[in-house]
């Protein structure tokens, strides 16, 4: 809970991590990986202001009670939703499984979500394990990292056969929730790897999922507002926006703000701080303070009220996670459905609440 | 920071003037001005050693690949060279395009059995968004300045003021083969070169304005991790942006 300015504000983390990234659990021969990815993320956190930054050592294996004091007790979040992501290939035990999330956060009753994840080209075993986590964690949504390396291969499309027999078995599982993450390898490697059209079919195709982008689709946000636009059922993780762009590209920030409230609208954007990368403290004490500019080369763009800021930091995702609001924190009616499928209309979209 | 002090050679310095006219396709912004060139050094025997880095280990292949292939052609063709050397470090493919660019092998043949074909297309897709980004640059101060959107519809490029941003747009067009002449329509739909209707305007500007802000914070991202990354060490030739203050 964030209060600020007498408004209380339910804070829903939708996109963080409890990894182990140190050398102990490097695969021998895929070092080299290891390290670099872990050193890619680290350089992210350079973005955010200085004093947040942590030691490389720090950063490549946290504690259970750094990640309690960092989220909940300085970082006023509510419920958190851990985004697994394996990379099995690179870290032995995986670089932040399921398993290892539901292990630490089995005793702290309440305040986290477990997602897992699937890979379509692990078939059959793989609908099997993704039967079991359901089953055993109670998840009702995935994470999906399409350039996740797997004997061989360098990446999936969403569209691709394999992947629909996935989509298929998760929906039944009581799945709910798609995060799509992108990355930069994927087959063919002649094609544009972040490309977001593949999960433009899938919208399309699983009307009762939904699919959240994180990171907004970067490096391709305007793919992704083109097709955000279109189908209500995509919804924008801010993971990365808020925290890659609020503090050290203020004047990009704006912008990019202002580009998704107008494409995507304040009902379908969610919070996520991205933890380990960044600390959630500065990222919503920012993000309550931050006004769009009065300025007329902003003047197209809609403006976030305070109302929009609760259903961003907490509210949209608590509707898609089914997560009870208690009702202080909750909005009247008059200022929408937090979560809403609602289209803006291809081609006009049109201002949201709070404008 | 400060730009460190440097001495080069004038073949020196005609390799980094070739490599300016190399740029990231996503970003659409010269390797050098972003940062990208660690060195550059030519031999009195010609023999040219160019070294490059990346904001990130996995910044895609794909586009790394380009650059350090345009990297290669751009520094070969100076007359004093006899032979180049390109390389890429710190990147998980760095070995495979480095060797692969070295034996002038082509993408499908570096990346064998991970591509099916040249990255011809990719290009065209990226030139295509530098174009619509461009559009936004050129359009926007007319918009300011009071023009209707609809006004724009019949303007020509030979009517816009001189401009760097102008400079860039006729160039990224004539790279796709459109048209880019004076008499050419200012805005155009960047796949068939038309003139954009008047029912497509609103829409088409609106994208040309995201499609700007989009590249724009890109390149804020990849010029953060590249600091970071690198400890707040300057590459040969690197500027920063314009917007890197914050406010216009």
């Amino acid at each position: 809970m964030y209060e600020h300015n007498g408004e209380k504000y339910f804070i829903v983390d939708s996109h963080m991590h409890y990894w182990n990234a140190a050398p102990d659990n490097w695969v021998p021969g895929a070092e080299q990986y290891a390290k670099g990815w872990i050193e890619c993320f680290h350089a992210y956190q350079g973005l955010g202001p200085p004093e947040t930054h942590w030691t490389i050592e720090h950063f490549q294996k946290y504690s259970e009670d750094d990640l309690m004091k960092d989220v909940f007790e300085d970082g006023h979040v509510d419920v958190a939703i851990f985004q697994p992501t394996n990379l099995k290939e690179w870290y032995k035990e995986g670089f932040n499984t399921t398993a290892r999330n539901n292990e630490m956060g089995k005793k702290h009753p309440g305040k986290f979500i477990y997602n897992t994840n699937f890979d379509p080209r692990d078939g059959d075993a793989g609908l099997e394990e993704l039967k079991r986590n359901v089953e055993e964690y109670g998840c009702k949504g995935v994470k999906l990292y399409t350039a996740e390396w797997n004997n061989g291969s360098r990446g999936y499309k969403l569209s691709d056969p394999a992947a629909y027999r996935f989509l298929e078995a998760a929906q039944n599982l009581g799945i709910k929730n798609i995060h799509v993450h992108k990355g930069p390898t994927i087959w063919p490697l002649d094609k544009d790897a972040f490309d977001v059209s593949d999960i433009d079919h899938c919208a399309t195709d699983f009307q009762d999922l939904n699919f959240i982008i994180e990171h907004v689709g970067l490096p391709r946000i305007e793919d992704f507002c083109f097709m955000a636009t279109q189908e209500p059922n995509v919804y924008a993780g801010l993971s990365v926006v808020i925290g890659g762009l609020m503090h050290a590209r203020p004047y990009f920030f704006n912008k990019v703000m202002g580009e998704l409230l107008f494409w995507v609208g304040e009902d379908k954007m969610t919070f996520g701080s991205d933890y380990g990368i960044w600390e959630p403290k500065w990222q919503i004490e920012g993000f309550v303070d931050w006004e769009m500019p009065d300025r007329e080369e902003y003047a197209e763009f809609p403006k976030l009220g305070v109302a929009g800021k609760k259903k961003i930091l907490g509210l949209n995702a608590a509707a898609l996670y089914g997560i009870e609001v208690p009702a202080e924190y909750q909005l009247p009616a008059e200022a929408g459905t937090p979560g809403a499928h609602e289209v803006l209309g291809e081609g006009s979209p049109q201002p949201v609440a709070g404008a | 920071m400060t730009a460190p002090v440097t001495t080069r050679s004038a073949r020196a310095e005609a390799a980094l003037a070739a490599l300016e006219t190399v740029r990231d396709p996503e970003l659409d912004e010269p390797i050098t001005s972003l940062g990208f060139v660690v060195s550059c050094a030519v031999s009195a025997a010609g023999d040219a050693q160019v070294r490059l880095r990346l904001p990130t280990y996995f910044c895609a292949p794909n586009f790394a690949y380009l650059m350090v292939a345009d990297a290669y052609d751009a520094v070969s063709a100076l007359p004093g060279v006899r032979r180049a050397e390109v390389v890429l470090e710190d990147h998980f493919a760095s070995d495979v395009i480095n060797d692969g660019v070295a034996a002038q092998a082509g993408f499908v043949q570096t990346f064998d059995g991970e591509a099916v074909s040249e990255l011809h297309g990719l290009r065209a897709d990226f030139l295509r968004k530098a174009v619509m980004a461009g559009t936004d640059q050129v359009c926007r101060p007319l918009l300011a300045a009071g023009k209707d959107p609809a006004a724009l519809l019949a303007m020509t490029l030979g009517e816009l003021p001189p401009s760097r941003a102008l400079d860039r747009l006729r160039g990224r067009r004539a790279d796709l083969g459109l048209p880019a002449g004076d008499d050419a329509a200012l805005v155009i739909d960047p796949v068939t070169g038309e003139r954009v209707t008047a029912d497509a305007m609103p829409l088409h500007l609106r994208k040309a304005r995201l499609t700007r802000v989009s590249i724009e914070a890109n390149s804020g991202i990849c010029r953060g991790m590249l600091r970071h990354r690198y400890n707040n060490t300057l590459g040969e030739g690197e500027t920063p942006p314009p917007d890197d203050s914050g406010e216009h």
